[in-house]
Parts: structure tokens; C-alpha cells; sequence
């Protein structure tokens, strides 16, 4: 659906990463996670193109005086990365903004058996979030978040709030661990009872490696990926990323936005 | 009194003037959410090819100021492909719907040409002549006058549908490409398609696009367009159709008044699903606000 949303908050919570709080229509709570919004950040021609954003959360704020309507609300959560970016980060709370969605296929829950894993990277955390609140509803999370420094590895109080167990590498070590976010993730997965269900979003390169963990165990595993779209309805085909059997001669291409943004790791080509 | 809409190109009578371009609209079905296809005068679907063509490797598209340059590379599912799974739906639709198409070589235009034209749920052909001829040393069909008669001789003989010609604004004279085109048997030409451009992100040093370039679209391109549309329609006796970077019925109405007689919407429906709709409503708006009875009494009615 298309909708005029008002911005309700606009928060920058780390250096270069903000949290925007915005009006929903009553059926958009029902956004699944690992959808995603295209933003248009204001009417003018420049910047053309709508933003997508991961859904980071959705709920309904009832206010506290009686008689007070209760309001249906998104938020996102975004890197500044560019003019776009910018131009939103500017925006006030009554701002207007125009928004598609939720758009796209989200994350599969799998069974309250298995132990749930979720893997993060610096703002690939935003789809993440939503699906840890349904996760925790019926099994144990586990969350491994990696970053460049501290300020690359955001929310974690939120997701601690929510009984996730937390996890964190930073590259300079400046928090948590120093390295990489797929090391603990191994050694976690060596001591894993049953089979565990891995649901990931970040940067390529860790989507390549947490990819090709799970294949080498056999664990189910789920990424959500980023792609450059101009619609975010399977118009454009800008944003096709190749499916698993992929080739010139028999092509395979997904578009990143309405076959994913999250995709079964076996259905796709990785780098080896 | 409402104002009368409709125009006739080629044969074919559309409620309004307003389709959507090839590749930017899917094949129909995916908008439906979004815009009445019954609101608008005709859709045009995403460019064929004989076969399933994978298209460019990523990215393959970048923003640029009031544009966007695109290198999808033509991916398609094939005509095999859309027979089976896109006609289908075109079936349920009470409006028209043209068939954008493209090849390698003068036959595989000819062949898909024959192919569309025995499929009655097409009402339209459009062909793309901004590829490659890669039995001539991959000069662009659409970049030669006498390449561009070829091809379009070809598929007119191989179909009696309406067909239409979409002409590349990469050319040195677009006129004497209109003028070959209409010699060939062209029923109407559609103009523009996309600009040759490209991106440079200087830290990388690289290009953004992984093609190196690609096609600009968007208000970035709509001066030019206008421009090619009144240079062609004084030349040219066929009907027009208008592209480039329209995003409002104001930028439609500037093209039919350069001599189109409809006009396509590319790049908006990109970031306003319901653009197509919107515009035909926009339209009808204005020529009702400014007692014009008829949209067919502002085609070329440019005062120059």
C-alpha cells in the first residue's frame, strides 16, 4: 500500500545511524519481519528515487490520556550514506513523508524447536529486530553482531530487553570481542544442541561467510540483502542478485525486492 | 462537459493518451494494485527477446540529479515464457496492450514480429531498434538510417498489427531516422528512449555501473525529448507518441502540444506506481479548467 506517514521521532542513536519513529495505517502492524518500505524523502525531483528501508519495528502506541486515539506506527532504522539519507535525517517529527509497503518476502520462522540465531552487521541490524520480537515468542535467540567500532553495533539494549542473548565483535575491539562476528557464530554453532536456524542481514561479505558456514554444517539459513532498486515492485530488475544455478546461458536472476529481500542462502550463487 | 480523451494511433483507439514504457510497468500485472489499468489509454510491456536473456551483471542502476541512468541489459523471459505466464492476464484487461520487442539480427526481429502478431490478446507491437546488429558489426540498428529501414521493413512484413517504432535519441539526426522508419512501414513512432550516459564514483575511480554505461531517464532528459518530438512531428506525417521523462500531466501536455498525439510514462512509475492513472486524471483536469473540449485539438498546436 502507498501512504502519507508523519514522522513522530527522528533520532540519531550512534554516529551516522538514526531511528525514525513514523504514522502507519492499522493494517501495517501486520508487516512481516524482514519487509521493507521505499521512502520518498520529499516531492522535488532530486533526489528522484524512493529510499528502501528494512522495518525495524511495528506497533500500535496507545497514548496515555483516555479518549486519545491509539496510533499504528513503523520505524526504521538508517545509515546516512548520501543525499537521500541526509535530506531524511533533517526531517522533524509532523514532517510528511510518502511511503510503499511493507514490500517483499520476509523471514520464515521455522519450528519453536530449534535454537535461533540471528546474525547482524553495523545497519543490516534493521530488519532484524522485528523478527527477534517474534522469535523470542517461542524459542531461545541468540544475537552476534558485528561492526568496525562501537558505533557500528547499534540497539543491543533493545534486543537484550527482549531476552536475546547477545553477542558482540568489533574490529578495533573496541567493544566486545576484536575480529570478526562469524567467529563466535562458529564457535557457538560447535556447541549448538539440534539443529539451529541461522536468519542473517549485513554486509556482503559477512552474508558470503555466514552463507557458507551454514552450507558446511547443513544449517538452515536465511540473508536478507541489500540491492540499488528504483521501484521496489519487480519493475526496474535493478536489483537482481543470482540465483544458485545462475549463468549467462540459463539465467537465474532474483530481484532483490519482490522474490527477497530474504532469500534462502541455498537458493543463491555465493562467491566461494 | 467533460472533455474528450481519446486518440487514435495507428489503428488503435485509446480512452486517453496516456500508456506506461516498456520496462518500467512489468508486464502489467505487477501494478495492478496501484493504478486502474482501465484508467489508462494502453500499457506497454517489458522489451522481448527470442529467448530468456539474463541481462547485465549489478549495478545496474544509479540516481543522478533529477534522473537515472539504467544498464538492465535487456533481461527478459523470453516470448516462450511470456505466452505461457504473462498473456494470461492481459486477457482480464479492457485496455489495450502493446508488446515492446527487440533482437540480435534482422530475422530474430522478423520471427518475434510473426510470433506477436498471432497472439490475440496483443493489440500492439513496439520495437526496439536501439540494439546492437551483431551480423553487421554490432552497429546499433536504431543509429543508422538504412539499418534502421531493414529492420523495421522485416517485422512490418511480418505483421498486420499496429506497429509501432521507438526511436533512440543517440543519433546525430533524428529526423532522417523518423523519416526511414515511416518509409519502412512504420505505423507510428514512439520517442525517446533512453540517453547514453554514465556515473564516475571518483574515490573508487571507477564506474558506478557495472556496464561502465547506461540509458538516462528521468526529468533530466524531458528538454531533449521535447525538443526531438517537435522536430519529428514537423517532418514526419505519422502519429507521435511522447516519452521522456514525463512525471506530471503538465509535462504530458507539453509533449502533445509538440506533436504527440500520446505519450508514455517511463521513469515515474518507478517512484509513484499510480503515476500512469494520476496523469490521465491530471489531464482531463486541465483541459477541463481550460475549456479545452478535445486533447486531439492541442496536438502540434505548439505556437513557434
Amino acid at each position: 500500500m502507498q501512504f502519507k506517514s508523519m514522522i513522530i521521532s527522528n533520532v540519531e542513536v550512534s554516529p551516522g545511524y538514526w531511528r525514525m519513529r513514523m504514522t502507519a495505517p492499522s493494517e501495517f502492524p501486520a508487516a512481516q519481519p524482514g519487509q521493507f518500505v521505499m521512502v520518498r524523502v520529499n516531492d522535488a525531483i532530486d533526489p528522484l528515487l524512493r529510499r528502501p528501508f528494512g522495518i525495524f519495528d511495528v506497533g500500535v502506541h496507545t497514548p496515555a490520556q483516555t479518549g486519545a486515539a491509539s496510533q499504528p506506527y513503523l520505524e526504521m532504522l538508517y545509515r546516512v550514506v548520501g543525499k537521500g539519507t541526509g535530506m531524511l535525517s533533517a526531517l522533524h517529527d509532523t514532517d510528511l513523508l510518502d511511503v510503499l509497503g511493507p514490500l517483499g518476502k520476509g523471514f520464515e520462522l521455522g519450528s519453536p524447536k530449534e535454537e535461533k540465531i540471528i546474525v547482524g552487521g553495523g545497519v543490516g541490524l534493521a530488519p532484524l529486530y522485528l523478527l527477534a520480537k517474534e522469535l523470542v515468542k517461542q524459542s531461545p535467540v541468540r544475537l552476534f553482531v558485528g561492526g568496525r567500532t562501537r558505533d557500528d553495533v547499534l540497539c543491543i539494549t533493545e534486543f537484550e530487553r527482549l531476552g536475546v542473548e547477545c553477542y558482540v565483535a568489533t574490529e578495533d575491539g573496541s567493544l566486545g570481542e576484536c575480529g570478526l562476528v562469524t567467529e563466535a557464530l562458529v564457535r557457538r554453532l560447535a556447541v549448538c544442541d539440534g539443529t539451529p536456524r541461522i536468519f542473517a542481514c549485513g554486509p556482503h561479505g559477512m552474508l558470503n561467510a555466514v552463507a557458507g558456514i551454514a552450507a558446511q554444517r547443513n544449517i538452515p539459513c536465511q540473508v536478507s540483502l541489500e540491492g540499488y532498486m528504483a521501484c521496489g515492485m519487480g519493475a526496474c530488475l535493478g536489483c537482481v542478485t543470482p540465483g544458485h544455478h545462475h549463468s549467462n546461458e540459463t539465467p537465474d536472476y532474483r530481484c532483490v525486492c519482490a522474490d527477497g529481500p530474504v532469500f534462502d542462502a541455498a537458493e543463491l550463487k555465493w562467491e566461494a | 462537459m467533460k472533455p474528450d480523451l481519446s486518440v487514435s494511433i495507428a489503428g488503435l483507439e485509446l480512452r486517453n493518451p496516456v500508456m506506461t514504457a516498456s520496462g518500467t510497468f512489468g508486464y502489467g500485472e505487477e501494478f495492478a494494485e496501484y493504478v486502474d489499468l482501465e484508467t489508462i489509454g494502453a500499457f506497454v510491456t517489458k522489451g522481448l527477446s527470442l529467448r530468456p536473456r539474463a541481462g547485465n551483471p549489478t549495478p545496474r542502476i544509479v540516481e543522478t540529479p533529477g534522473g537515472m541512468l539504467n544498464a538492465i541489459g535487456l533481461q527478459n523471459v523470453g516470448i516462450d515464457a511470456f505466452i505461457e505466464k504473462k498473456v494470461p492476464f492481459l486477457r482480464s484487461v479492457a485496455t489495450p496492450a502493446i508488446a515492446n520487442f527487440f533482437g540480435n539480427t534482422i530475422d530474430e526481429y522478423a520471427e518475434l514480429a510473426r510470433r506477436l502478431d498471432a497472439i490475440p490478446e496483443i493489440a500492439g507491437l513496439e520495437v526496439n531498434i536501439s540494439c546492437p546488429n551483431v551480423k553487421q558489426g554490432g552497429i546499433v540498428f536504431g543509429t543508422d538510417p538504412q539499418c534502421a529501414f531493414q529492420v523495421v521493413t522485416a517485422c512490418r512484413e511480418a505483421t498486420i498489427k499496429p506497429l509501432i517504432v521507438k526511436l533512440s535519441p543517440n543519433v546525430t539526426d533524428i529526423v532522417s531516422m523518423a523519416k526511414a522508419c515511416a518509409d519502412a512501414g512504420a505505423d507510428a513512432l514512439s520517442l525517446i528512449n533512453t540517453l547514453t550516459g554514465m556515473a564516475i564514483d571518483l574515490e573508487r575511480r571507477r564506474p558506478v555501473l557495472a556496464n561502465i554505461t547506461g540509458g538516462l531517464s528521468g526529468p533530466a532528459v524531458k528538454p531533449v525529448a521535447l525538443r526531438m518530438v517537435w522536430q519529428v512531428a514537423r517532418a514526419v506525417s505519422l502519429p507521435i507518441i511522447g516519452i521522456g521523462g514525463i512525471m506530471n500531466a503538465r509535462d504530458a501536455l507539453e509533449f502533445i502540444l509538440a506533436g504527440a498525439t500520446a505519450v508514455q510514462v517511463g521513469t515515474a512509475s518507478f517512484i509513484n506506481p499510480g503515476a500512469a492513472q494520476e496523469i490521465a486524471e491530471g489531464m482531463e483536469k486541465w483541459l477541463a479548467e481550460n475549456g479545452v473540449e478535445d486533447v486531439k485539438s492541442l496536438i502540434g498546436a505548439l505556437e513557434a
